[in-house]
C-alpha cells in the first residue's frame, strides 16, 4: 500500500471501532473489547509501518509524507485537507501507537473483565464487588466487572481517533477537529461515572477549561487564514509568508503577526496541556478510570496541546515576544505545580501535578527554542507518565481487592493508607520505579535523564539563566516528590489491613507496564548528545538529526558544559535521596511536615477562580442580563408602552366614545361583538391597547433612530 | 395549466391540496387528519427536491431561475406582479421549509389531542405562508406572504400553546406586525418612486440616493430585526416559544426566524447595498451583543425550552454577523448557519418536547441522571447539544468557523474585535448547553423519576415513531459537519453575485 494511503487509513479502525461497539456489540463485553483492542492494533500496526517507512526517507523533513483533497469551495481556490507526515509527526505517531495500544490492552484488566456481575452496580457508578461462594461455602467479596464495560472502549476508541487524526494531520482545521474530538472524550470519560457529582463536575470544568483556551485558538485560526489564506503547515511555514507575517505589525501588545497568532494558538495549548492559569481541571480530571488519566496525561490530550506548539514554532519563533510569553508560562508552570505536588495525598493526583509540571518544561523548552528538547522530553514523558498513571492504577486496584477482601473502609487511593506494597505486587513496583526513576531523572539509564538533561543543557548555552534556575528548582522537587511517594507506596510497612491483602493484577494490566518500562528506559539512548562524557557518539545522536531536519535550518547541537550536567545530576540524585530519607519513616500524615494548607489546597485557585469568575458570571447571567435587562428594562418599556396606551384608549372611550359617539356604532358594535364571540378563543380584550402600543412603539423607535442614524 | 403545474408553484401551493381534503375528513377521525396532513407535507417535499433536482433548475447559475412573472394589481401606476423564482440563497431555505413541516407535524402525533383537524388545517396554511415568502420576488407578494404567515402562527400558539398562550400570541402578532408597518410603507415608496415592485429589476435599476436608502433600509431592518429576532427586539420570542406547541416551537424556530434573515439577504443587501455598508458596523454590533446577551440570559434559565429559545438569540447573531460581514465567506456561514440552527434548534424542541410529553414540567431542577433510564435519548441528545455548541465534525462549528473566517476579515465590518468577541460566545454556548445536559443527564436521579412512576407509568426510552422524528435531523447535523461542500455549492455563486452587487456599489460610494 502506498504510505500515503496508508496514512489517511491510520485514525480510521479507532473511529470504526467506535460504531462498531455502539451499534453492535456493546450488549457483548468480549466481543467489544476484541473490536477495540484490535482496532487499536491496527493502528499501531500502519504507524509502525509508516514509521519505519519514515526512517527510510533521506529527507524527510523536505519532503515528507503529504496528500491532500480538495473539501470546499472558496472562491476561487480550495480549502484542501490533507494528511501529513515528516519526522516530527512520525514520532509522535510512535509514541501515540504505542501508549494507545497499551492503554487499551490495560483496560481490560482494569475494568475486571471476566469477573462476575457486582450486586448492586449500576450503570454510572464505579463498580462495588461481587460476593462469591467457593467451592469450601466461603462467600467472598471480589471485583466485579464495569458495568458500562463496552461503553468505555467505544468512548476510548473515539478518544484515539481524535489524537491520530490529529497527528496525522498537515493542516490546522482537522488538527483542529481531533482536538475538539478530545475535549469531547475527555468530557465523556472523565464523567464517566456519570452518577457521581465530582465525576459531573469535574468532566464539565475540564471541558469548559480547555475550550477557554479553543476559542482563543480558533481566533488564532481564524486570524491566520484572514491574513495567509492558508491553513497548511508546509505552505504557512514558506519563508516569504513568515516574513511577511513577522512583519506585519497588529495593535495587540506591540506583537507582530506571527507573534499574536503564535500567541492565541499557545492559549489554545495552554488549556489543552493544563498550563498555568487554565491547569487548574487536569488535577480534577482523575475522577475518570485510571485508562483514562494515562490516555488524558501521555498518550493523547495534553501531549497533542505540546505537539501543537512544537508544530507552530516556525511561526511562533518570528517573535521574541510571544517567545518570552511561552518560556515564563512554561518555567512558570514546571516549579508551581510541582510545589502542590509534594502536598498531595492521593497517588493518582501527585501524578497529575507532575504531569503538569513536566508539561512545563516542555513549553520552557520552546519558549527558549529548543526544539528538539522539547519533541524529546514529549516522547519520553509520554511513555514514563502511561507508565506511572498505569502503574498507579494497578496499585489501586490491588488495593482495591484488599478494601474487598477485608471489608475495610479506607481510601484506596491514599498514599497513607498503603506501604509495603513492593512485596504484594512486585511487577507493579519494579515497573512503577522505573517510571519513577526516569520522571526524576534519574542518570544515564532513563530516558527521563537525557531529555531533561538537553533541556538544561539548552536554557544554560543560550544564556536563559531564569529558566535554568527554575526548572531546576522544579526538577529537585519532581525527584523529591516522586520519591516520596514510592516510599509511602511501596516501602515500609503495610498501613492497613487493605494493603496487607493487596495482590498482584492480571496479565492484561502487567504487561503493558512491562512494555512501557522498556521505553522508559530505552527511548533516552537514541539522543544521547555527541559530546557527552564517555558515552557521547557510542550511539548517533539519531533524535536530534531526524527531527531537527523538520526544520528548514536543522538546529545545531549544543555544545557540552560540565554545570548544567552536575546540576542536573544533583537534583536528580538529591531529590530521590530526600525524598526517601525523609518518608521512610513517616507513617500518617500527621507526621508529614509537608502538609500545608496552601501547598495541599493548590494555592486557592479553585476558590479564587469560583470567587473571580464562576459566581459573578452567574450573576451576570441570571440577575443582571435576565431579571434586571431582559425582563426588567426591555420587557418594562415594552409593558409600559402598553400600558400607557391602554390608558389612553381607555380615556378616549371615557371621555369622547361613550358620550359622543355611543349610539352611532350601535351597529358596527353589534358585529363586532359577533367577531368577538367567535374569537373568543385567543381574546383578552387586551388587543386594542397592543394595537395603539405598537404604534407608539414605532415612534418612538422611529424617533430613535432618526436621531442615531440619520441626523 | 402550464401556470398550475409550474414547479414553485405546485410546492407553494400544494399544502392547500391537504387543506381541500381536510375539509372532507370527520374531525374525530384524528388518525385520517393526521396521515393527511403528514402526505401532504412529504410530497410538498418531494416537490421540492424535484424543483431543485428535476425542474431544470441550474445551481452554478447564480440569477433566479424558475421565474414565473404573471400582471396581477395594476392601479394607477403601480404594477404589482405576481412573481416567484428561486436562486442560491433561497433554495436551501426551500428545502428546510419542506424538510422540517412533515418532521414537525410527526412530532404531533400523540402530543396534540385537541382539536387536531384545525391544527394541521394551520400547519399546513403556516407552510404555503413560508415557502411563498422565500419564493416571492415581489415585493407587495412578498408582503402578503409576510404577514400571511402570522395567521397561523398566531392561532397554533394562541389555541394549542401553555397557560400563557394568550400573552404569548399577542406579544408575538402585534411584535412582528408592529415591525412590519414601516416596511410596508417602504414598499410603497419604493414601488411609487421607481415604478415597480419587482425585485430583480429593481435591483439593477439602483441608482436610489444613499439618504434615502438609509431610511429605507431602516424600515425593511426593523421588520426583519423583530423577526431575527435582533437585540433588544428579541422580547417576544421566549415567551412565543415556551407557550408554543412542540411543533409550533420547531416551526418557529427552524424557519420563521429565518425569514427575518432572509429578509436581510434578499432585500436590504442588495436593494439598499450602500446603506448596507454603511450600517454593518452597527449591525456587526448588535449581532455580537446579541450573540453574549442571548448566551448569557440561556446559562441562567431554569426551564429547559426557555433556555433554548434563548440561545436561538444567541445563534442568529452569528447568523446577522456573517451577513453583515458582507463577504462571501461570511454570508455562505450565515446561510449555512442559518440551515444548521433549523437542524440543531429544531432537534432541540423535538426533544424537549418528547420528555416535556411524559412529564409535563421543563424545571431543570427536577431532572438528573436520565442517562440511566433513557439511554437512546441521552445519546441523542448529547450529539445535538454538542451539534448546538460547535463541535468539529458536526453541522454548527462549519458554519460558526465560516462566519468568524468571514467575519475576521471584514472590510465593511472593519475590525476583528467583532469576531474576537463573538468567538466567546463559543464558550457560552458550551456553558449552557452543557449544563442543561448535566442537569438532565447526568448526576444522581432527579425527583422528576419517581414523580412519574407516582403516576402508574415509568418514563420510558423514545419510541420508534420519536427515533423516526429524530434520525432525519441527524443525518443531515453529520453529513454537513463532514462534507459540507455540496449545500455550499447551492448557494456559493449566487452569494458572490450578492457580494458583487454590494461591492460594486461601496466601490462607487468612495
Amino acid at each position: 500500500m502506498a504510505t500515503e494511503t496508508l496514512i489517511w487509513l491510520l485514525p480510521l479502525p479507532p473511529l470504526l471501532a467506535f460504531f462498531l461497539i455502539v451499534l453492535f456489540t456493546r450488549k457483548n463485553k468480549a466481543l467489544s473489547h476484541t473490536v477495540a483492542v484490535s482496532a487499536a492494533f491496527l493502528s499501531w500496526l500502519g504507524g509502525m509501518i509508516v514509521f519505519i517507512r519514515a526512517l527510510g526517507v533521506e529527507h524527510l523533513g523536505q519532503e515528507p509524507f503529504h496528500s491532500t483533497i480538495n473539501w470546499l469551495p472558496t472562491g476561487d481556490t480550495w480549502f484542501k485537507l490533507g494528511v501529513m507526515i515528516d519526522p516530527l509527526s512520525a514520532i509522535v505517531l510512535f509514541f501515540v501507537a504505542w501508549t494507545v495500544l497499551m492503554i487499551f490492552l490495560y483496560s481490560v484488566g482494569y475494568h475486571n473483565f471476566g469477573q462476575p456481575k457486582g450486586d448492586h452496580d449500576r450503570p454510572g457508578l464505579p463498580p462495588h464487588g461481587a460476593t462469591v461462594t467457593d467451592e469450601h461455602g466461603h462467600s467472598h467479596t471480589v471485583p466485579s466487572v464495569e458495568p458500562m464495560y463496552s461503553r468505555f472502549f467505544a468512548f476510548i476508541g473515539l478518544f484515539a481517533f481524535g489524537m491520530y487524526l490529529l497527528v496525522v494531520s498537515d493542516n490546522l482545521f482537522t488538527l483542529f477537529a481531533g482536538w475538539e474530538i478530545m475535549g469531547l472524550c475527555s468530557y465523556l470519560l472523565i464523567g464517566f461515572w456519570y452518577a457521581k457529582p465530582s465525576a459531573r463536575d469535574a468532566a464539565i470544568k475540564a471541558f469548559m477549561t480547555t475550550r477557554v483556551g479553543d476559542v482563543f485558538m480558533l481566533l488564532g485560526i481564524a486570524f491566520l487564514y484572514s491574513a495567509t489564506g492558508t491553513l497548511t503547515f508546509t505552505e504557512i511555514f514558506q519563508p516569504e509568508v513568515l516574513h511577511a507575517l513577522a512583519t506585519t505589525q497588529t495593535p495587540v501588545l506591540g506583537l507582530s503577526a506571527a507573534g499574536l497568532i503564535g500567541l492565541l494558538l499557545f492559549i489554545g495549548t495552554v488549556g489543552k496541556s493544563a498550563q498555568w492559569p487554565l491547569h487548574v481541571w487536569l488535577p480534577d480530571a482523575m475522577e475518570g478510570p485510571t485508562p483514562v488519566s494515562a490516555m488524558i496525561h501521555a498518550a493523547t490530550m495534553v501531549s497533542a496541546g505540546v505537539y501543537a506548539v512544537i508544530r507552530m514554532f516556525p511561526l511562533t519563533s518570528q517573535d521574541p515576544n510571544t517567545m518570552a510569553i511561552i518560556a515564563f508560562i512554561g518555567a512558570f508552570t514546571a516549579l508551581f505545580a510541582a510545589s502542590i505536588a509534594v502536598a498531595q495525598n492521593d497517588i493518582k493526583r501527585v501524578l497529575a501535578y507532575s504531569t503538569i509540571s513536566q508539561l512545563g518544561y516542555m513549553i520552557a523548552a520552546i519558549g527558549i527554542g529548543a526544539y528538539v528538547a522539547a519533541a524529546f522530553h514529549l516522547v519520553t514523558h509520554a511513555f514514563f507518565k502511561a507508565l506511572l498513571f498505569l502503574g498507579s492504577g494497578s496499585v489501586i486496584h490491588g488495593m482495591e481487592h484488599g478494601v474487598l477482601h477485608t471489608g475495610e473502609h479506607v481510601d484506596p487511593q491514599d498514599m497513607f493508607n498503603m506501604g509495603g506494597l513492593k512485596d504484594k505486587m512486585p511487577i507493579t513496583f519494579w515497573t512503577f520505579l522505573i517510571g519513577g526513576f526516569a520522571l526524576s531523572g534519574f542518570p544515564i539509564v532513563t530516558a527521563g535523564f537525557w531529555s531533561k538533561d538537553e533541556i538544561f543543557a539548552d536554557a544554560f548555552a543560550h544564556g536563559y539563566t531564569g529558566v535554568f534556575i527554575t526548572l531546576a528548582l522544579a526538577a529537585f522537587m519532581t525527584a523529591f516528590y516522586t520519591m516520596r511517594q514510592i516510599t509511602l507506596t511501596f516501602f515500609g510497612e503495610p498501613r492497613t489491613a487493605a494493603a496487607e491483602h493487596a495482590s498482584e493484577t492480571p496479565w492484561t494490566m502487567t504487561v503493558p507496564l512491562m512494555v512501557l518500562s522498556v521505553f522508559a528506559i530505552g527511548f533516552g539512548w537514541v539522543g544521547i548528545p555527541e559530546h557527552f562524557p564517555g558515552l557521547g557518539g557510542i550511539l548517533p545522536n539519531w533524535f536530534h538529526e531526524f527531527v531537527g531536519s523538520t526544520l528548514a535550518e536543522p538546529p545545531a547541537a549544543v555544545e557540552f558544559s560540565w554545570i548544567p550536567l552536575m546540576t542536573s545530576l544533583t537534583v536528580a540524585l538529591g531529590g530521590l535521596y530526600a525524598g526517601w530519607a525523609v518518608y521512610r519513616n513517616v507513617k500518617s500524615p500527621q507526621e508529614d511536615w509537608l502538609q500545608i494548607h496552601w501547598l495541599q489546597n493548590k494555592w486557592y485557585f479553585d476558590e479564587a477562580y469560583n470567587f473571580l469568575f464562576v459566581k459573578p458570571a452567574y450573576w451576570i447571567a441570571d440577575t443582571f442580563t435576565y431579571k434586571w435587562m431582559d425582563r426588567g428594562l426591555i420587557d418594562g418599556i415594552l409593558h409600559a408602552v402598553g400600558n400607557i396606551a391602554g390608558k389612553i384608549g381607555h380615556a378616549l372611550r371615557t371621555y369622547f366614545d361613550v358620550p359622543v359617539i355611543n349610539g352611532a356604532g350601535d351597529a358596527l358594535a353589534d358585529g363586532t361583538r359577533k367577531l368577538g364571540i367567535s374569537m373568543r378563543v385567543i381574546q383578552t380584550g387586551r388587543i386594542q391597547q397592543y394595537m395603539v402600543s405598537s404604534l407608539a412603539v414605532i415612534i418612538i423607535v422611529g424617533a430613535v433612530l432618526y436621531y442615531f442614524f440619520i441626523a | 395549466m402550464d401556470f398550475v403545474l409550474h414547479p414553485l408553484n405546485l410546492v407553494t401551493f400544494f399544502p392547500l391540496v391537504g387543506v381541500l381534503a381536510l375539509f372532507f375528513i370527520d374531525k374525530e377521525n384524528k388518525e385520517a387528519i393526521r396521515w393527511t396532513a403528514l402526505v401532504t407535507s412529504l410530497i410538498t417535499f418531494v416537490i421540492s427536491l424535484w424543483v431543485l433536482f428535476g425542474s431544470g433548475y441550474d445551481p452554478a447559475n447564480p440569477d433566479l431561475q424558475l421565474v414565473i412573472r404573471k400582471s396581477w394589481i395594476q392601479v394607477a401606476n403601480w404594477d404589482i406582479t405576481y412573481a416567484l423564482g428561486v436562486d442560491g440563497l433561497s433554495i436551501l431555505l426551500l428545502l428546510l421549509t419542506t424538510f422540517l413541516t412533515p418532521i414537525a407535524i410527526l412530532s404531533t402525533w400523540t402530543a396534540i389531542e385537541d382539536r387536531v383537524k384545525d391544527f394541521m388545517l394551520f400547519f399546513l396554511l403556516l407552510e404555503v405562508g413560508m415557502i411563498g415568502v422565500f419564493l416571492a420576488q415581489d415585493l407587495f407578494l412578498f408582503y402578503i406572504f409576510w404577514e400571511f404567515t402570522l395567521v397561523p402562527m398566531y392561532f397554533l400558539v394562541g389555541i394549542w400553546g401553555g397557560p400563557n398562550r394568550i400573552y404569548a400570541a399577542i406579544k408575538f402578532f402585534l411584535y412582528t406586525m408592529a415591525g412590519s408597518i414601516l416596511m410596508l410603507l417602504a414598499i410603497l415608496w419604493l414601488g411609487i418612486h421607481q415604478g415597480t415592485f419587482y425585485v430583480p429589476q429593481l435591483i439593477e435599476m439602483g441608482g436610489i440616493p444613499l439618504s434615502v436608502q438609509k431610511w429605507l433600509f431602516l424600515a425593511f431592518a426593523l421588520a426583519f430585526a423583530i423577526k431575527v429576532p435582533m437585540w433588544p427586539l428579541h422580547s417576544w420570542l421566549p415567551d412565543a416559544h415556551v407557550q408554543a406547541p412542540t411543533a409550533g416551537s420547531v416551526i418557529l424556530a427552524g424557519v420563521l426566524l429565518k425569514m427575518g434573515t432572509y429578509g436581510f439577504l434578499r432585500f436590504n443587501l442588495p436593494l439598499f447595498p450602500q446603506a448596507a455598508v454603511k450600517y454593518a458596523p452597527t449591525m456587526a454590533l448588535l449581532a455580537v451583543i446579541g450573540i453574549l446577551y442571548g448566551a448569557a440570559v440561556s446559562y441562567a434559565q431554569q426551564d429547559a425550552k426557555k433556555l433554548v429559545a434563548y440561545s436561538s438569540v444567541s445563534h442568529l447573531g452569528f447568523v446577522m454577523l456573517g451577513i453583515f460581514a458582507l463577504n462571501s465567506q461570511g454570508v455562505q456561514g450565515a446561510i449555512l448557519q442559518m440551515i444548521n440552527h433549523g437542524l440543531s434548534t429544531g432537534a432541540l424542541f423535538l426533544l424537549v418536547g418528547m420528555v416535556y410529553e411524559q412529564t409535563h414540567t421543563r424545571d431543570l431542577n427536577v431532572y438528573g441522571g436520565l442517562w440511566k433510564v433513557m439511554p437512546v435519548y441521552g445519546t441523542l441528545m448529547l450529539i445535538v447539544t454538542l451539534s448546538s455548541m460547535g463541535l468539529p465534525g458536526l453541522n454548527g462549528f462549519v458554519g460558526e468557523f465560516t462566519i468568524l473566517l468571514g467575519a475576521f476579515g471584514s472590510q465593511a465590518i472593519g475590525s476583528p474585535w467583532y469576531a474576537g468577541l463573538a468567538a466567546a460566545g463559543v464558550i457560552l454556548a458550551a456553558v449552557y448547553m452543557l449544563y442543561m445536559y448535566q442537569k438532565m443527564f447526568l448526576g444522581p436521579q432527579g425527583s422528576i423519576v419517581e414523580e412519574v412512576k407516582k403516576h402508574g407509568h415509568a418514563l420510558r426510552d423514545l419510541n420508534a415513531r420519536e427515533i423516526i422524528t429524530l434520525v432525519p435531523l441527524l443525518v443531515f447535523i453529520f453529513w454537513i459537519g463532514l462534507y459540507p461542500k455540496p449545500f455550499f455549492a447551492l448557494m456559493a455563486p449566487s452569494v458572490d453575485k450578492l457580494i458583487n452587487i454590494v461591492q460594486t456599489a461601496a466601490m462607487a460610494m468612495h
